[in-house]
């Protein structure tokens, strides 16, 4: 399973400052740690980024690959400054990829850009209907989004369908309903689709020190019906070593007493 | 509609490993696609066949082999020229069985020593192959891989009971270095994980999940050196991408269908030609799992399988 590094956020204190100050020592830093504790993507999260956007996620973007020697996630909901990113994106270790696309009308510009750029994009099962009800509608709402995709010129290949992780704390049900969409978006196309999920949301809003165990049970079930990517926190070495030994329940690992340790 | 060879696409390549030094040297491992399919990806380097010697008479091996080497046998310096200069052997495994506690016992001192003699006679890369008794390897293969210093051999074999002194001894003199295991899948990873925590490079590094003999559990050794195969190039496995040793002749030349002869069992037809056949298809099925190096006995065995390998390359 792919791991997207989730720490390089402008939700992070300590990551939005040194944003602000164009200060690159403590976003690298993260990068790499991320990197070496195995994220195949280094997720950076602008977010809205509305001013100067564009000179941000260059920015971001040259800091982040001098270091690291992988694909980016770009997550911004800002066109221009995903442009920006994507201009400068070393290709050279993998393709980008973009943070997300989805069934609403300002989202579709999203695959403009990857078809433009070459580059790979999630699409979020989420429409102008607000929050999809259950499987059923994802899938819905999947097939829009790939149908788009078609016209624009992204293969299927290079989407990431992402189910929409709600917090298990206020809708409970949904954390069933985006585990049974994992399975069935597979079923959308053969080379099944791929699937993403942003993994912590599952956790959002239940006490702190539960975080990470709700956080890697979940992952362990999702895992279980093929998920194929994580936004997730690399550096949680307890998600780490769960992910670890499912891929050995699942035959992705061969297993060996120190296969926690590889 | 033409027909389009349906291709897999691997994500992991088998490590390349040289040894030996000067014009001999050679190299195995570098493929990045399962044994043979060169259609599906690269093969840089050719299986190798080394010729197995031991350092004290071969008693033990039956007559079919025993008299290739009757003129040389007494002395592993005059075998392994023979090998060389006769054979044409691309490389020699000295194996010191004579150092075993129970096949003559033999020093440390006196091993090494061969080790120097037989190094200083060849220019072909020399494999140096303890007694497989764990205790005694520790103290031998150390004094050998001293004795053998800048010749950039490989030893072997280290296992779960003996591999630290041994893996210190191959760092320290530079040599390249066998992790055997006993058939058993996640053992050889785990061997090969605490070798290279050690600080030896997974590089230098040669995997032999212990071979078997044709009929005496050959599918066994088969299947465990495929799924090492399949984990390094599709599962991209790091620790499982060291290239695989077949020591393929001890095996063979011990089992019935090389030792009885065609006037006791007549329906099993001549003995010499069986025992050839013998060795030589437990080989190339080795090859065809994934073995990138082989040690074997008999001449004529050796030259059927590099026929093989000249085809299927």
């Amino acid at each position: 399973m792919l791991i997207i590094g989730e720490k390089i956020s402008i939700i992070a204190k300590k990551v939005r400052e040194a944003m602000m100050n164009r200060d690159p020592k403590p976003i690298q830093e993260l990068a790499e740690a991320q990197w070496r504790a195995g994220a195949h993507f280094i997720d950076v999260n602008t977010g809205p980024a509305e001013e100067k956007g564009d000179e941000l996620m260059k920015w971001m973007v040259e800091i982040i690959q001098e270091k690291v020697h992988s694909p980016l996630c770009l997550d911004t909901t800002n066109p221009v400054a995903l442009e920006a990113g994507l201009k400068f994106h070393n290709n050279q270790w993998g393709r980008a990829l973009i943070n997300s696309t989805s069934n609403e009308p300002e989202r579709f510009v999203m695959l403009e850009l990857a078809a433009k750029y070459n580059a790979q994009v999630i699409g979020l099962t989420l429409g102008k209907g607000g929050i999809p009800a259950d499987a059923e509608e994802r899938c819905g709402i999947a097939a829009e989004i790939m149908a788009r995709a078609a016209e624009y010129g992204v293969s299927l290949e290079d989407i990431f369908l992402d189910p929409l992780i709600l917090q298990v704390c206020t809708m409970q049900d949904q954390a069933r309903h985006s585990i049974k969409a994992i399975k069935m978006f597979q079923e959308l196309n053969d080379p099944p689709m791929k699937t993403v999920v942003g993994l912590s949301n599952i956790s959002n809003g239940v006490p702190k020190t539960m975080r990470s165990l709700i956080d890697r049970t979940y992952l362990t079930l999702l895992m279980y019906e093929g998920l194929t990517a994580a936004i997730m926190n690399p550096l949680d070495k307890e998600i780490m070593d769960v992910l670890k030994t499912t891929n050995v329940f699942l035959g992705k690992t061969l297993y060996a007493h120190s296969y926690l340790e590889m | 509609m033409a027909y389009t060879i349906p291709k897999e696409t691997y994500s992991g390549k088998v490590l390349g490993l040289e040894f030996g030094k000067g014009p001999k040297a050679l190299k195995v491992g570098g493929e990045n696609t399962l044994p043979f399919l060169s259609f599906e990806g690269n093969i840089p380097n050719k299986p190798v066949i080394a010729y197995e010697i031991q350092d004290i008479l071969p008693e033990d091996w039956p007559d079919t082999v025993q008299k290739q080497y009757t003129a040389v046998s007494d002395n592993p310096v005059k075998w392994a020229q023979f090998c060389q200069n006769d054979l044409k052997a691309q490389a020699v495994a000295l194996r010191l069985i004579g150092t075993h506690p129970d096949r003559g016992n033999r020093s440390s001192e006196d091993a090494a020593k061969t080790v120097k003699d037989v190094l200083s006679a060849i220019e072909i890369p020399l494999i140096i192959l303890g007694s497989n008794h764990i205790e005694k390897d520790a103290s031998v293969l150390v004094a050998a891989a001293e004795a053998a210093s800048g010749y950039n051999c490989i030893i072997g074999k280290a296992q779960e009971g003996n591999y630290k002194t041994i893996v210190a001894a191959a760092l320290a003199h530079n040599h390249k270095l066998i992790a055997m295991s006993e058939l058993d899948i996640n053992l050889a990873k785990q061997l090969n994980i605490l070798i290279t925590q050690m600080g030896f490079d997974k590089e230098r590094l040669i995997t032999d999940p212990m071979c078997s003999a044709l009929g005496y559990g050959l599918e066994y050794t088969y299947s465990v050196m495929e799924r090492i195969r399949l984990a390094a190039l599709l599962q991209n496995d790091a620790t499982m991408q060291p290239p695989i040793v077949g020591d393929v002749g001890m095996y063979v030349w011990k089992v019935k269908e090389t030792l009885a002869s065609g006037a006791d069992i007549p329906q099993w037809g001549a003995l010499e030609e069986r025992g050839i056949l013998w060795e030589a298809i437990t080989a190339t099925a080795m090859l065809t799992a994934g073995a990138n190096l082989l040690i074997m006995r008999h001449p004529k065995a050796v030259e059927t399988v590099n026929k093989v390998i000249e085809e299927l390359v």
